[in-house]
Formats: C-alpha cells, structure tokens, sequence
C-alpha cells in the first residue's frame, strides 16, 4: 500500500523541532503584516523521518541496480564526493563573503576551470550555468553575441540535427533564434547535403550533439565544423554524450566552439531525482570574453589557474563583453566540489580509462543484443549509447513501452523510451563503465527472457510491472483532473 | 487504423473539418486526427472575437503525448467556443464531428471553402498517408 | 583511482564478443589526427589524498565565526533530519522519474514539495522548482509574456529587486525584443503602478525588497490592484523563511510568487545548489515552465503520483516549449520539503520571528553608535545601516581583527550607496555576537 501524504499524517500540536528562545529583547511584529494562518504539515520527527524512508523505498536508484537510462550517463556516485561536499569550509561559506575569505573555494573553482578547459580543449570556461540546458541557453547567446559584435546581425537561425535533445531547440528559441531542423542520413551521421543547402549568411550556427543521440560519433565530423564556419557560423557542442570520448578526443581542437558540461552526468555527481547539475561552459579563445560572469581569474592572470609554486590570489571577474549572468552568485558550487574530486582522483589516464570502458560495456551489450532486438545501426561500432527497437518478431503487438515495463520485474532500471524521435520505437540504452560483466550479461539475459515472453504470453508484458510499489498509472487522469497539491 | 469521415463537411489537410451554416462556419477536428493524437487532454479554445486566419495556427489541444496546433479551414471571426470542452476535453475523442464541435466563426472570405477537400477527396487522401 | 569494476579479463572476453583487438579501436570514428590527445592534468590521487587537498582548501575559507551577510543567500539552522533524508541513495542516485512505476518516492516528495509551496506562499500552484531564485524570477517574466501571447512586451522591475535578479532577467529575454524598466530610480510601489501601461506583461517586486523594506499587505493589494487594471501580472519575489510569520503574496493579489528556496534547509554552499521556488494560479497552469508532479491511480486503482503537463515541455514541444528547462533542482526541493516537514508552521513561525527580533535588536544597537544610523521603515531580517567610512573598510577590519563577517557592501552594485552596508540576523546569530558586532563596528567606525 502506498504512504499516506505528509498532510494526512499531520495532527496540530506535533513538532519536529526544537527552535532556541528568544536571547534578545522582543520588538512587536505590527499585527497587520503578519499572515493569520500556515496550514503546513504537523509532525514529530521520527514521522518524517519514517515518511521519507518508505518513499525512499518506492524509488529505485543506481546505488541499487543498472540504471541504463541512454543520454542521461547514470554511472556510479563516488560517497567521498558527498564527503567533500559537506566539508564544513565549503559547505558553511557565503557566496558574498570578501574573495580574501574564500580564497580556497576559489582556487577549486579555478582549477576546475582549468581542467574543464584542458579536457575539452577550450580556452576559457564559466562554471555558472546550473544544467546542460542552462549551459545551451548561455551557448546559443554568446554564439549570437559574437556574430552582434561583428555586425552581423543577419544571422538568425541555428541548424539542429533532427536526433537532438529537445533543448536545443527550446534554448534556440528562449535565444530569440530559429531552429532548423536537419535530417540524419542512413548511417546516422548529419546529412552533409542538407547541411549545405540549410547553411547562408543566415547561419549563426549549428547544435551538435557528438556523439549523437544514436550513440555514434559522427564520421564527417572535421567537415561539418569546417562547412559551418565557411558559412560564417559557429559551432555549439552538446556535451550530454561526452562521457563517451572523455581523454579521447578534445572537442574544442575539432572545430566546436562553444560546449557545455553535464558535470552530473559525466564527472559522477548524483542527479538527486532531477538535479541539481551543472551545466559549465567552456569556449575557444575568440568568444571567451562574452561568457557569463563572474569567473575566478587569478590576478595578472587568464581566468585558468596558475599551477605554479606560489599561491596565486584568485578573484572574481566578469568578462568584458559578457552576456550577463544566468543565475545569481558563481554557479552550483556543491556540485562543482564533487565534479573537482572525480577529476583529481583520475588524471588523464583515468579519465580516458573511463571512455574506454563505458563504449566497450555499450559496444559488448550491442553486440549480445544484436538476436535479440532489432538494431538499426549495430553494423557500427557505437559509443557509449546505441538504440535498439522494442520490436519482437511474432508479437505484433509489443511496443517499446511493455518492454521497458517488463524489464522493471527483472529489477533493472529501462533504457530511455521513444527518445531520439527518428527512431520508431526506441530503445536507447548507456550501460556506463561503472557496470561490470556479470550485470551486463545478467540484462541480456532478462531482455532475452522478455522476448521469449513477448510471443508466448504477450500479456505479461502489456500488464507489466506486475512487481513494482505501483503499477501502471492513468496519466491521462492526471492531465485531466490536474490535481497537483494536496487537497488542491 | 480505419477513420471515419463524415460526408457532409469538408476537410483541410491538416485534418480539420468545417460545416457550413450559412454565413457561418462550424469548425472541428476529423475522426482521423483525435485519433493520432490520442487522450486529448486539454483544447485551447481562442477567445470570441478572435480573427482567424485560414491555413494560420488558431489553437492548441493537447493529449498526454503531444500538442498539435489546430489550423483554422477557413479565415472568419469567432462566434463560439464550445465551451463543455474546457470540462470535458475527451468529448473531441468520442464525438469528433459532432459534439466535439471546436468554434463557431462568422466567414470573412467563404469562397476559401471551394477550396476544401470533399469527403471523398479526404477519404482517397487518408488512403494515401 | 578508479570506480571501473571489469578486469583485464573480463575486457578480454568482452572485446572477443565484440570482435575487436582493443578498447582504442572502438574509437576509430573519432579523426585520427585528434585521437588520444595529451592531457595536462595533475596525477590522480586516492581517495585519503584527495580529501588532505580538499580539506586544506577549506580551511582557507573563513566559516567559523559570525556572519551578518544575506543579500540573497541566509545561513540558517539546519535540523539533521533534512540531511538524512536528501543523503539516502533511493533519493540522491535516481534520475528524473521518468518511470514513474519505480519513482514514487521522488514524485511524491516533489509532489507534497509543491503542496507546501503553495500553502506557503497563498497561491493555488507550485511547479517541482527551478535553479535559484533569479531563474524563477526570468522564468515568471517569460509566463507572464506566453499569459499575454505575446502580444505584450514591456517587463517592468522593481529597483528593490535583486540586482542578480534584474540581470538574470536581462540575460534570460536579451533576445526576445522586451522593453524592461523601472529599476533606474528607487521607487515606492505607487510609482512602480503608475508606470503599467497597455503593452505591460508583468510588475516584479521583490517583499522583503533587497533592502530588507517591507511593503505592507495593503500597498501590495493597491499595487496589484493596479497592475491588473492594466492587464499585467504582478510577479512578487518573496522569502520563503519571512512566510512564517509575513502575509503571504497570495493573500496579497500576486498572480506568481518565486523565489530563492536555499532558506529552507538547504546549506548555503558559497552560491549553490539553491532552489527557486515558482507557485501561481492555477488559471496560467499552461503558460508555466518546469516540471509539475500530479496525483493519479495505477492500473489497480491505488493512488500514485506521475509528471504532468509534458506537453508544455522541451521534449515534447522542442522550439515551442514555455521554457528549455529540464534538469532542475529535485535534491534541494527535497531538503526544502523535509526541512518544512520538520519545522511545521510552529517552528517556522519561531525562526522568523528570532530572525525578526534579532535584525530589529541589532539594528537597534546599530543606531545608537556614533556615526551610524539605520535605514527607516519596516524590515524582516534585513537592514540598511550607514557607515562613518567605506563599507570595504570596515569590513577587512572586522574580518582581521573579530574575525566577523560584516554585511554586504551596497556600493558595488549602488554607487550612490557609498558607505551603506546590509546587514542580516538570523536564528544563527546570538546575542553575544551581535553585541559583538556593534562593539566591533564602533571600533572600526572611529579607529
């Protein structure tokens, strides 16, 4: 049975705290600004306490099981990285507090800076964007700031492959630009015809994700970057895949101009059920000076940090032509000490260690799976991501959904449902390196059992979960009633 | 999947309908389009008074799944909403030619309608998608 | 260090299936002239070396002593319960409930999340958050356009909004061709009505204003009262913790109340992760942006909780969407939620109205040193105080001799401000410290 809502579980008079009394002397409150009731839940603390412990049962995790949502990098979350987090000198700091009193948060975010840059192979990087969309958002108007500060004001579309997140072109229209849908060819890469007839003087750029949501790096990729900025525009890197080529290639160095960083998906922060993340941009050098502010900057230095023998003293500074600031104080910081730790505890060799074993656990899976479901560019080696299709020879029937459902009462996670659209019943799966032999073996063997399943009792998977703490909910209930508050 | 058409209106492409009263227009969606769309959810009726302009957005109804803009057949001004829609949004499932009746408008140019596809014309083109 | 768990065997046997000599041939799409680039890192380091180097930085960053800054994040008491919940793996290690089968925990925390916001700030609705509370702010701006179809464009900001606020506002609609104004001059609600006019989509102002000025229920009232005579929405940017005791926007006649949800039990983090709150009527539930948990029944008829409303969102709508929002901000929401659980109305009523007397003691003491004299008017926990010298001053001598913390100095984003200084009290600061500051601040003030 489910829990019952904390309001249901509320009687007047419990508490669960103790506030300290007054060691001040009282200054009335005027009577005519004060609120006359708070219907807010009233519980003792072992009733929250129990009430977010059995909701916590109700969720699944990666810390329980495979998680291999596609896109979304669901790898294992170091606990030292929680550890660091909580570290009272940077979890008790000010965001306003003088630069003198902070100068070790700063230098951590100065070095990140650093590494961010030096791994993607960027010149400057601003850690302030909170998620990959606020960082695409920032992306998308430094490309239209850069093309304003040359008096190009013509160029008003960006070009967005047609297996792109739907952020892209949401954050192109929040920019106040057009997207421009351009179509995959056969083998999944950008179709360089297309490409050319869409790019003109009215190109400000084209969002490319790489590899791409069909998991494949692209095979044209120097030739894209060099036919956009023949075209006078700029290329913008979605960095959601970039797990994938981590230590192995540095996009900056292939003609991207401007990338951002799901530090929450590849540098191993925990997604908290839907963040928080953080979005850090990085740009080569000739749009640097247009990235949101504030940065650390080392004084008499560039914004990176100076790894030299004397200390350095850091301070905040916001780049000359900067779009302005797309959150308030510097960035999620939190999340910006546990992407530090993941970094520092691999060096280079580690970080590329991860790519390799996060393509090969998808590479292995792929092939594994290949009988079993239909994969429609398994002839090529994939990244760390491939898509296969909820189609099962003998149960017409079967869509990806019952699939993903099914694989819910063999205790794993899905893969990403119906996402990129190109493909008709997508079934995208990122195993991540975290995951070992066994648990991959352990997942063919349970989609195998599912298609047996699915010719010989179609049922069990239309039904399914049959497992978990609910089953299938009415969403089209929800939309219609739209009952979205307790009592509401 | 086997849509139904009603003979007696006539249909844009993007799959709305328009029954002629005159010198108004009644305007739904087809048998074929609540369809695609599945569960509709919620429809976006556009104020009494609005302008609509023929093969022009005018509203939004939406599903669980997606939300389709609806294009208006005909250019004309709105003179009804169906107002059970805003309780009862699934009635456009259920009843797409009837009492899933979209708007009411006042036709500003009634010549567009020639340009319409009759029922059979729809149907030969349903055929063909 | 590394959290790679396969062998060298269990490599070898998987490239065997896989039909490849080596993991670096898998990567032959990549151009060969950019594969394996050098990277200039520092070596890695195990987790014990890791955590020395971490924590020398943080000892380089004073925490320890008493702290009189706010100006947009507060250090609060955090009970030990919230960490608890937001440190349990089911909650921290999941991702966006996309199957909402084996999320029900997340939902339904966002979902009673939400159910809060709204009883606390008097609105019918609150969406499952948004980055911080300058975002929300952007965010209301962009729903108050999509409410008037855009047939509206001018945006009209209070100068007590944020400063971050207002520049996040510009950054956010740099593109969409708005007129924003109103912050230029500081002015009374009054003159923020005045200057609504056909083509305005929204007032937004912020109550406690960045200056820690109250504007009282009535004026609020007269002020929406206006801006809905002209056909706008009044956006009002609020403090979660004032709502223990203050009039909340809804019973003010605000259409959509945001804000900065770090307040409720989230650490304050040197700037993040924080959490923007975002609640309105339930007539603009569409034009709204971010993720809302809604209540429904499973196949067997149990009540169950799934994201609703999708069709608003990126995924779904792509280049049509209200906003590009997807990531947000679940782990905090849940602090703020199992932080308002804890506190009940009871508790938090007690916090805000320490943090009220402890602001109005302190800047009481403030005025009766010389050379100083505080603000006029009503404030929650917030202050303006005028120095005998430069903020910056003062601030490095009580820094270096106290070991104080001062508060914010106003001249960095108010030229005209010079020598004012904003200073916070919350439930965190004792009397002794206070008596503490104004002993130092006397000092400093005639040294």
């Amino acid at each position: 049975m489910g829990e019952p809502l904390l309001f249901e579980k509320s009687r007047p008079g419990r508490a669960g705290v103790s506030v300290p009394s007054r060691d001040v002397p009282a200054t009335e409150i005027p009577p005519a600004l004060q609120r006359q009731s708070l219907p807010l839940p009233e519980v003792a603390e072992v009733d929250v306490v129990r009430h977010y412990l059995r909701l916590a049962h109700l969720n699944y995790c990666v810390d329980e099981g495979l998680y291999p949502l596609g896109s979304c990098t669901m790898k294992y979350n170091p606990k030292v990285n929680e550890v660091a987090a909580r570290l009272p000198g940077l979890a008790r700091i000010h965001p306003l507090q003088d630069p003198s009193t902070a100068q070790g948060a700063m230098e951590l975010m100065a070095d990140l800076q650093a590494m961010i840059a030096e791994i993607g192979g960027f010149h400057s990087v601003s850690l302030q964007p909170s998620a990959g969309a606020h960082g695409e958002l920032v992306g998308i108007l430094v490309i239209k700031a850069w093309h304003a500060a040359r008096g190009d004001t013509k160029r008003t579309r960006i070009l967005v492959p047609d297996s792109a997140h739907g952020t892209n072109p949401a954050s192109t229209t929040m920019a106040g630009l057009e997207a421009v849908e351009i179509p995959s060819d056969s083998r999944g890469n950008v179709d360089l015809l297309h490409l050319r007839a869409q790019l003109d003087e009215r190109t400000a750029g084209l969002m490319l994700t790489n590899p791409n949501t069909l998991g494949l790096f692209d095979e044209n990729l120097l030739q894209i970057t060099k036919l956009v900025h023949d075209a006078g525009g700029l290329v913008y890197g979605d960095g959601a895949n970039f797990n994938a080529i981590l230590g192995v290639a540095k996009p900056g160095l292939m003609g991207i101009d401007v990338m951002h960083f799901n530090l929450h998906k590849t540098f191993s922060t925990p997604h908290g059920g839907g963040g928080p993340g953080s979005g850090a941009v990085g740009v080569v050098q000739a749009l640097a000076d247009f990235l949101p502010g504030p940065v650390v900057a080392s004084r008499g230095g560039g914004t990176g940090s100076a790894r030299s023998g004397t200390a350095p003293r850091y301070e905040w500074r916001t780049p000359p032509r900067s779009i302005g600031r797309v959150k308030s104080f510097h960035g999620n910081f939190g999340v910006l000490v546990r992407a530090w730790t993941y970094i520092r505890m691999h060096g280079a060799e580690g970080l590329r260690a991860i790519a390799e074993n996060a393509v090969l656990n998808a590479n292995y899976l792929q092939a594994r799976l290949a009988g079993v479901l239909p994969i429609p560019h398994g002839d090529r080696t994939c990244m760390h991501e491939f898509v296969a299709q909820g189609k099962i020879p003998g149960a017409p029937d079967i869509r990806a959904l019952d699939i993903s459902k099914r694989l819910i009462d063999y205790g794993f996670h899905p893969p990403t449902n119906y996402f990129p659209l190109i493909v008709p019943e997508a079934l995208m799966i990122e195993p991540t390196e975290t995951e070992n032999l066994e648990t991959l073996d352990s997942f063919v063997e349970a989609v195998t059992t599912i298609a047996k399943e699915a010719v010989a009792e179609p049922d069990l998977l239309h039904e399914a979960p049959h497992t978990s703490p609910v089953r299938r909910l009415d969403e089209v209930k929800a939309a219609r009633e739209l009952k979205v508050t307790a009592g509401g | 999947m086997d849509s139904k058409v009603d003979p007696a209106l006539r249909y844009a492409k993007t799959h709305e309908w328009v029954r002629i009263e005159g010198a108004e227009a009644v305007i739904g969606i087809s048998d074929y389009a609540q369809n695609k769309l599945s569960d509709i959810v919620f429809v976006d009726l556009p104020a009494v008074g609005k302008e609509l302009k023929a093969a022009a957005a005018c509203m939004v109804i939406e599903s669980v799944k997606a939300a389709e803009e609806v294009f208006a057949p005909v250019s004309g001004t709105v003179v009804e909403r169906n107002e059970s829609l805003v309780k009862k949004p699934e009635v456009v499932n259920s009843d797409p030619f009837g009492a899933g009746w979209l708007v009411r408008v006042k036709l500003s140019a009634p010549a567009e309608v020639s340009g319409l596809m009759d029922a059979a014309a729809y149907t030969a083109y349903l055929g063909t998608l | 260090m590394s959290f790679i768990p396969n062998t060298d065997a269990d490599r070898a046997r998987m490239l065997q299936t896989v039909g490849t000599s080596s993991t670096a041939e898998l990567f032959h799409d990549v151009p060969a002239s950019h594969r394996f680039p050098t990277l200039d890192l520092p070596p890695a380091l195990s987790e014990q070396e890791v955590l020395a180097e971490l924590d020398r930085r943080a000892r380089r960053n004073a925490h320890e002593g008493p702290c009189f800054l706010g100006a947009g994040a507060y250090r609060h008491f955090i009970p030990s319960v919230v960490d608890y919940v937001i440190s349990r793996s089911e909650f921290a290690t999941a991702y966006t409930p996309y199957q909402p089968e084996i999320s029900q925990g997340t939902l339904q925390a966002i979902f009673e999340y939400q159910s809060m916001i709204a009883r606390l700030t008097g609105m019918e609705v609150s969406n499952a958050s948004h980055y911080d509370g300058a975002t929300s702010t952007a965010e209301a701006v962009i729903m108050a356009l999509n409410v008037a179809q855009g047939e509206r464009r001018g945006v009209v900001l209070s100068a007590g909004l944020h400063p971050h606020y207002r520049e996040v506002v510009r950054t956010y609609t740099q593109g969409m061709k708005l007129e924003v104004t109103g912050d230029d001059a500081d002015t009374g609600p009054s003159e923020l009505a005045g200057s609504c006019t056909s083509s305005t989509a929204c007032v937004v102002v912020q109550n406690p204003d960045f200056f820690g000025r109250i504007i009282s229920p009535s004026d609020m009232a007269a002020l929406a009262a206006a801006v809905h005579a002209a056909g706008a929405l009044l956006v009002t940017v609020v403090n979660p913790i004032s709502l223990g005791v203050l009039v909340p926007p809804g019973e003010a006649g605000a259409d959509v109340a945001v804000g900065e949800g770090q307040s409720l039990g989230n650490a304050i983090s040197f700037g993040g992760p924080y959490l923007g709150f975002f609640a309105f009527r339930r007539e603009h539930v569409r034009k709204s942006s971010g993720r809302i948990a809604g209540e429904t029944v499973d196949h067997d008829g149990h009540r169950g909780f799934v994201f609703t409303l999708s069709t608003r969102e990126q995924h779904i709508r792509r280049e049509k969407a209200t906003s590009n929002i997807c990531t947000n901000q679940s782990l905090n929401a849940l602090a703020a939620a199992a932080y308002l659980a804890a506190m009940g109305p009871g508790g938090l009523r007690q916090v805000a109205e320490l943090c009220w007397h402890k602001a109005h003691y302190a800047a009481r003491q403030i005025a009766a040193l010389p050379g100083y004299s505080v603000q006029d008017g009503e404030f929650f926990h917030e202050f303006v105080a005028r120095c005998p010298r430069p903020v910056a001053e003062i601030n490095r001598r009580l820094q270096e001799k106290h070991g104080i913390i001062g508060g914010y100095d106003l001249s960095l984003n108010y030229p005209d401000r010079k020598n004012q200084m904003l200073l916070c009290c919350t439930e965190l600061n004792s009397r002794e410290q206070i008596d503490g500051l104004c002993a130092a601040l006397s000092e400093v003030g005639n040294g």
